[in-house]
């Protein structure tokens, strides 16, 4: 992804490293701070590619050339800011991609009500974190799909678990969970109904969200949740 | 009608009362005590003997969003004193909850502009005040 225009709404430690590690890749940035004070002192690193004013204001962003943008990125420590100024990068200037930070979680969902996706949050990153480096808690998120309602995790099957020595068919999962790739011995198979899982098997499951629960009990156990 | 007032200031207060007066049912959402003392205040006696909700509580909490009563209310009026407070709680409103009238108060006139033309209906103090400055300095006569 060489060249792309930046603009980057808030230079706070996020807006002010994002703009450093832009700059350094290549691409264009423009960074928008509202207060007087920050700007002078981010200023003095990033110079022109950082501009004094309200990223709210449609004049700021017309300023900055938020018609050429590819990308806006909104990371203001304000969230109602943050939404805003994607809404309108979205909608008023159709600007391709936008990414915006939450700062506090329960506003996600104001972020979703109003399209503005993907919306990030450092819980929701940490989160994840621990559902990658924590191998007890017994699954990964590989993909999730919210508009499609679908999401694919992985496991590894666990000794006892109500899974192992099982075939495909005669396992209890719920509708709407389907096993689509196992991985045995450094190698990968799409299952049948006849093949039987092994403890120690990894398996690839495509899910509707909220069956975690169900598929963790039949591939892990019942101890397998930290 | 139902009107749910979020934003007790100056302007959000007035029309709570004028609304109270009217006989219709009015509720206030408002994160500082001190603006339901303007209402008493405005009222000339207790606003909840009056009959009026008071809930306190931020504009983007759906719980004190729910208290207030947004589920019953048939209008909604965004008054904070932060534009983008009232842009994003109004679309709430209309989004989420379906409040049949929703009316922002955006004191940036452009944005007040293109918002109305996505559907929100917003009241622009700002170029009310342009408007009748301009008429007051340049009539001729």
């Amino acid at each position: 992804m060489a060249g792309l225009y930046v603009i980057i709404a808030g230079a706070g430690k996020v807006g002010w490293n994002l703009a450093r590690e832009l700059i350094e890749k290549g691409h264009e940035v423009t960074v928008l701070e509202q207060d007087r004070r920050r700007y002078l002192t981010v200023e003095q690193e990033l110079e022109h590619a950082v501009q004094y004013g309200d990223a709210t204001e449609l004049w700021v962003l017309e300023r900055a050339g938020i018609q050429r943008a590819d990308l806006v990125v909104a990371v203001t420590g304000d969230d109602e800011d943050n939404l805003l100024i994607c809404q309108v990068a979205k909608e008023k200037y159709l600007c391709e991609r936008i990414i915006a930070r939450v700062n506090n979680p329960r506003n996600l969902e104001h972020f979703k009500l109003m399209g503005i996706q993907p919306a990030v949050s450092a819980t929701d990153l940490i989160l994840r974190l621990i559902e990658h480096e924590v191998p007890r808690y017994g699954l990964v998120h590989l993909l999730d799909l919210p508009e499609e309602r679908l999401e694919i995790i992985e496991l590894v099957v666990a000794d006892g678990a109500p899974a192992a020595g099982r075939r495909v068919a005669e396992m209890s999962l719920p509708d709407g969970a389907l096993v689509i790739s196992v991985l045995r011995d450094g190698s990968g198979f799409v299952p049948k109904a006849d093949t039987v899982v092994e403890a120690g098997d990894e398996v690839l499951v495509v899910l509707d969200p909220g069956l975690e629960a169900a598929i963790t009990r039949e591939f892990v156990g019942e101890n397998g949740l930290g | 009608m139902f009107v749910l007032v979020v934003g007790a200031g100056r302007v959000g207060s007035s029309v709570a009362t004028s609304a109270l007066r009217a006989g219709h049912t009015v509720s206030v959402l408002d994160e500082d005590p001190l603006s339901h003392e303007r209402l008493d205040v405005e009222l000339g006696q207790s606003w909840e003997e009056a009959g009026g909700r008071f809930t306190i509580g931020t504009a983007l909490e759906l719980d004190a969003l729910v208290e207030a009563g947004i589920d019953e209310a048939t209008v909604f009026i965004a008054s904070t004193n932060g534009d983008n407070t009232n842009l994003v709680v109004s679309q709430i409103a209309q989004r989420r909850f379906e409040v049949p009238r929703v009316i922002a108060r955006v004191l940036d006139p452009r944005r007040a502009a293109w918002y109305s033309e996505q559907g929100v209906q917003t009241i622009c103090p700002t170029q009310i005040a342009i408007e009748q400055l301009e008429q007051a300095a340049l009539s001729s006569d």
